[in-house]
């Protein structure tokens, strides 16, 4: 268990070693919560919907963890050719517990970014519902940044290079995020629409955020615990097997 | 413990190792012996197979077909016994630049298990060994191609590995710090009685430093022995002499793959040492 501990600790130092990467990683974020939140603002209060940043807030931050976690997964690639994790490869460790250090590292820091998005978007002029409510966001905020740093692993092991990740860029990271309900509500989407919502992971972490911060939920905490618990877990083993399988 | 190995001294044996990646044999039907606390040089041009080899042996690659023992235990199914019993010096950096010096030791200290209680001296003197202990708590990222080089030496050493593998130490650097690199390496073989298994594209090294020496070429070992033995047999008077006159002049053209555009945009990226 101490190597877990000791990846863990290493994704959280590089992390805040590396000032550029923090507020890189913040920029897109923000920029859909103002760029987004004051621009639609307006047409979402005179549909009738109420306040659009109250409901963008949720979904950028969902949206921070999956970049975040995504990336931690997929950063594998490089990491085991250029870096550290070369070297773990060879250490008398499991795969698993390799995996499983790096995972959870990569999942602290998403939460890490998703509170930091958080309490920038008090400036926006966010007001959470319940404050009593907040500490179930983070166990959602956890459960999500594990399935997407588990699924960016899997991914991770099938690349060569970097040059495939362009590709998970537009055709996997950008649609798991648009097709989410991160930036509308999941309520009379047409027929298609909402079963890709219903087979994206994110919508439930993206709903759950939603119940725990401004108490509106569309599929209920049960059932989004239920969705990124079980989903989680099997990507998290299907992750860890092919990461056991990676040669270099 | 396996019964053949009981038999002699040799702590890496390899018989009819094959690796075939798609219809390309990288490694063809390879056999040989390297004995206890013995220098070790594996020599070839590129893309002869001599990383592949490596990587076979420290259970990074599956082989094709083939066996081998390294310390009396198979680094095909016995990884986690055969992990312990060596340490490596990879062609690509495996540094972590984010972390310090002492950052990098500890944490190979706690995956490799070396107790608590040892811990602290372990690195000191191992830092000492290579002259870094006075660096120990600079990023690594601002290292020299050397000094990460002497650093992944000593890391390499923490766990008291009984085989040290070297896959082209000194690629890159000067010719002092190469040097400075063989007198470590030197002086670890004499002093623990480490084995070393290095490769190395400069002749004049292999020459200096290894006790054997054996030429791969496409796959196939063309020669082994002593670089003396090589040189007589040839009638040389160098070894890289012997060794073009085993493995031909031709100029070796490989496919570049996307790992090498990664080890070029490495190369790019990573910065130049400030000191």
């Amino acid at each position: 268990m101490n190597a877990v501990y000791i990846l863990w600790l290493r994704q959280l130092k590089r992390y805040f070693r590396s000032k550029s990467r923090i507020v890189g990683a913040l920029g897109q974020p923000l920029l859909f919560l103002f760029a987004l939140g004051f621009g639609f603002g307006p047409i979402y209060q005179q549909a009738g919907q109420g306040d659009y940043i109250q409901f963008l807030v949720p979904g950028i931050m969902a949206m921070t963890i999956l970049f975040t976690s995504m990336f931690t997964g997929i950063e594998i690639i490089w990491d085991r050719q250029f870096g550290f994790l070369k070297e773990t490869l060879v250490a008398p460790v499991s795969r698993f517990h390799i995996m499983l250090g790096r995972s959870l590292g990569g999942a602290t820091i998403a939460i890490f970014q998703g509170f930091v998005v958080f309490s920038i978007s008090f400036v926006a002029g966010f007001k959470v519902e319940n404050w009593l409510m907040a500490p179930i966001a983070i166990v959602f905020m956890f459960l999500t940044a594990m399935l997407f740093t588990a699924l960016g692993t899997a991914i991770a092991s099938f690349l060569e290079d970097m040059q495939g990740f362009q590709l998970i860029m537009s055709f996997l990271i950008m649609p798991t995020f648009f097709l989410s309900g991160a930036l509308f509500p999941l309520e009379g989407l047409p027929g298609v629409l909402t079963y890709i919502t219903m087979f994206n992971p994110l919508s439930y972490g993206v709903d759950a955020l939603r119940g725990a911060l401004i108490g509106s939920t569309h599929f209920g905490f049960l059932v989004d615990f239920a969705a990124l618990g079980i989903g989680g877990t099997i990507l998290l083993f299907i992750g860890g097997y092919l990461f056991s399988k990676v040669q270099i | 413990m396996h019964e053949a190995y009981l038999k002699n001294d040799s702590i890496i044996q390899v018989r009819n190792l094959t690796k075939k990646f798609k219809d390309f044999t990288a490694v063809d039907d390879v056999s040989f012996d390297v004995r206890r606390g013995e220098i070790f040089a594996f020599l070839g041009p590129n893309g002869a197979g001599k990383t592949t080899t490596i990587k076979m042996l420290t259970t990074l690659l599956q082989p094709t077909s083939g066996e081998m023992l390294l310390d009396g235990f198979d680094p095909a199914r016995e990884q986690n016994e055969v992990r312990r019993s060596f340490g490596i010096v990879f062609q690509d950096p495996s540094l972590d630049d984010e972390l310090t010096t002492y950052e990098n030791m500890y944490f190979h200290a706690v995956l490799y298990k070396i107790p608590k209680s040892t811990r602290k001296a372990r690195i000191e003197e191992m830092l000492k060994f290579v002259q870094l202990w006075g660096r120990r708590d600079d990023q690594v990222k601002f290292f020299s191609g050397g000094m990460k080089r002497r650093l992944e030496i000593a890391r390499g050493l923490l766990h008291l590995p009984k085989i040290l593998f070297l896959d082209e130490p000194t690629l890159g650097l000067d010719p002092q710090t190469r040097n400075l690199i063989w007198e470590h390496i030197k002086d670890l073989n004499k002093k623990e009685h480490i084995t070393v298994f290095l490769t190395t594209h400069i002749m004049e090294e292999a020459d200096r430093v290894a006790d054997k020496v054996a030429i791969i070429d496409h796959g196939k070992i063309v020669a082994q022995g002593t670089p003396r033995e090589l040189k007589e047999r040839t009638g040389s008077a160098t070894l890289e002499e012997a060794f073009l006159t085993y493995t031909g002049k031709t100029i070796r053209e490989e496919e570049a793959t996307g790992l090498d555009n990664m080890r070029m945009a490495s190369k790019m990226w990573t910065r130049k040492a400030r000191r």
